[in-house]
């Protein structure tokens, strides 16, 4: 089991960002992810979970107040992260192979070791069969696996996460976030993750942050005490079913306040 | 391959009925030759006259094909420009507009009279015929590109290069594709049209334009006919080549190219 440490690994400090002179999406956010945390942001559509992801890569500059990540502007830490998007957004004119060795050809990382690399990691996300596949050719499920292992192949310590498996059956969600846990547990990257299932939230996160909408911001945080290594067995126990309907519970006092 | 002879004994079936009606229509309505030929005196003319046909139908296809090549090169070049920002497609949309509204066979004569009458001057005017849907499509598929993808290049801190040619030049080909296959049609039209103007160096040899004028002229209806058909057959082949690579190129990842279920 892995145990967060005391180092900050992003700090929000008053962070606030509108587009434009419209309203703004978040305001006044302060939040401090340690290493090795896993923490999932959950709140009704409008609450700028995606905006905070955004913040933290660097993709979007906030409107007031300071972001660091690793001691570093989120622009020059972007190489220590991953991005996981809601749709697999893999290319499709690559096969698997190709798509999953993408973030090493473009930081220019030869293509033996390229190799050896990607063949690991598409064992690793149980892909080795349809390494050369196109992305047309594979399951919802599986394409999100190749993203996954596209993610990891830069060996991030901070993985991002865009609601990556909204559009799967709930039986693959599943298996996913068991295996995701898994890959956790071998790599150790910090992860923030941001989904509208509760239960996920729960199942993967050592915190869960739970946003309110209008302007976007921290309504409560809610610490998940259950030991790792979590497993499937883990959804059938008390504490769990305790937690998810604690978390439901707040979650419904920011949508009818 | 049942489904495919069926296929196509429909469609000769259609070819032999159209012959009969057209013969039918010679005998009921008494026309005169020069006005219709028989679908014989068709066959016979392009039996006997098949090398003059043929070299017609080769100059044409030079031409058409020059100005198609040129159209494709310039319009990638010319997509990649307009692809930079949206200030310079604002600033140069109304000029690809122009190029596309432009009535060919007004600007042919004028075109002629500035380069000389010439298998340049025609591969010039089919050059210009073919631009606008070249740059057009291009330009689309270079802009469309989903922005999480280009999120995802960012987070890699992609060079511009990379991006060119890792994400947006691919992610272009199946609309320059399109562009190619709208663009390969017209070139032969244009072609054709700059030919009626230009004239030949040569009285009586010249491409598949000049020769219908002078078949005309001349009340040589049968073998006007048979260039009528050769332009339909080079403008068919310039298709069939166009959807030979386009399917070589993309039907291993592209859903437009995938091969469709029989029914």
């Amino acid at each position: 089991m892995m145990v967060a440490s005391n180092v900050p690994q992003i700090q929000f400090d008053g962070v606030s960002k509108s587009y434009g002179a419209g309203r703004a999406v978040l305001e006044a956010i302060d939040l401090k992810i340690l290493k090795g945390e896993f923490v999932s942001l959950i709140g009704p559509s409008g609450c700028g979970k995606s905006t905070v992801l955004k913040l933290i890569a660097g993709l979007t500059p906030p409107s007031a107040g300071t972001i660091q990540v690793d001691g570093m502007t989120p622009e020059h830490a972007r190489e220590t992260m991953s991005f996981i998007f809601q749709d697999a957004t893999l290319l499709p004119w690559r096969t698997v192979t190709d798509n999953v060795g993408l973030g090493l050809e473009l930081e220019h990382i030869v293509s033996k070791r390229r190799a050896e690399k990607v063949a690991s990691l598409l064992e690793l996300v149980g892909l080795g069969q349809v390494a050369d596949a196109y992305p047309r050719e594979l399951s919802g499920g599986m394409k999100m696996r190749a993203s996954i292992a596209r993610a990891l192949a830069t060996n991030p310590r901070l993985l991002l996460m865009d609601e990556p498996f909204a559009a799967l059956d709930e039986m693959t969600r599943d298996r996913l976030n068991e295996e995701l846990l898994r890959l956790r547990a071998e790599q150790h990257w910090t992860a923030v993750f941001v989904t509208h299932s509760v239960a996920e939230a729960v199942f993967l996160s050592t915190r869960v942050v739970v946003l309110a909408p209008n302007p976007g911001r921290i309504h409560a945080v809610v610490p998940v005490d259950l030991p790792f290594p979590r497993t499937a067995k883990l959804r059938e126990c008390p504490e769990f079913e305790g937690l998810v309907a604690g978390a439901s519970h707040v979650l419904r006092q920011v949508l009818a306040p | 391959m049942r489904q495919r002879l069926i296929t196509v004994a429909n469609a000769l079936a259609v070819f032999l009925a159209l012959l009969v009606v057209w013969q039918l229509i010679l005998w009921v309505f008494h026309v005169p030759r020069y006005m219709l030929p028989s679908p014989w005196a068709v066959a016979r003319a392009v039996g006997e006259r098949f090398p003059s046909l043929l070299t017609s139908t080769a100059i044409t296809a030079e031409e058409s094909l020059g100005g198609l090549l040129a159209s494709i090169v310039v319009g990638v070049i010319a997509a990649l420009i307009f692809a930079q920002s949206r200030w310079v497609r604002k600033m140069l949309y109304p000029y690809t507009i122009l190029l596309q509204t432009v009535p060919i066979v007004a600007i042919a004569p004028l075109i002629l009279m500035w380069v000389g009458a010439g298998i340049g001057a025609v591969a010039l005017i089919a050059f210009i015929i073919s631009l606008a849907p070249i740059i057009a499509n291009t330009t689309q598929g270079l802009i469309s590109v989903d922005e999480n993808l280009v999120h995802l290049f960012l987070m890699h801190n992609a060079s511009s290069a990379q991006k060119l040619f890792k994400l947006r030049l691919p992610h272009a080909v199946p609309s320059l594709f399109v562009g190619i296959r709208i663009a390969s049609g017209i070139s032969v039209i244009g072609a054709i049209t700059g030919e009626l103007y230009a004239g030949s160096s040569q009285v009586g040899v010249g491409g598949l334009g000049y020769s219908i004028l002078y078949a005309s002229s001349q009340l040589q209806t049968d073998y006007l006919f048979a260039l009528v058909l050769a332009a339909t057959v080079l403008g068919f082949s310039f298709f069939f080549v166009v959807m030979f690579w386009e399917w070589y190129f993309l039907h291993r990842w592209h859903e437009s190219v995938r091969t469709p279920e029989t029914e």
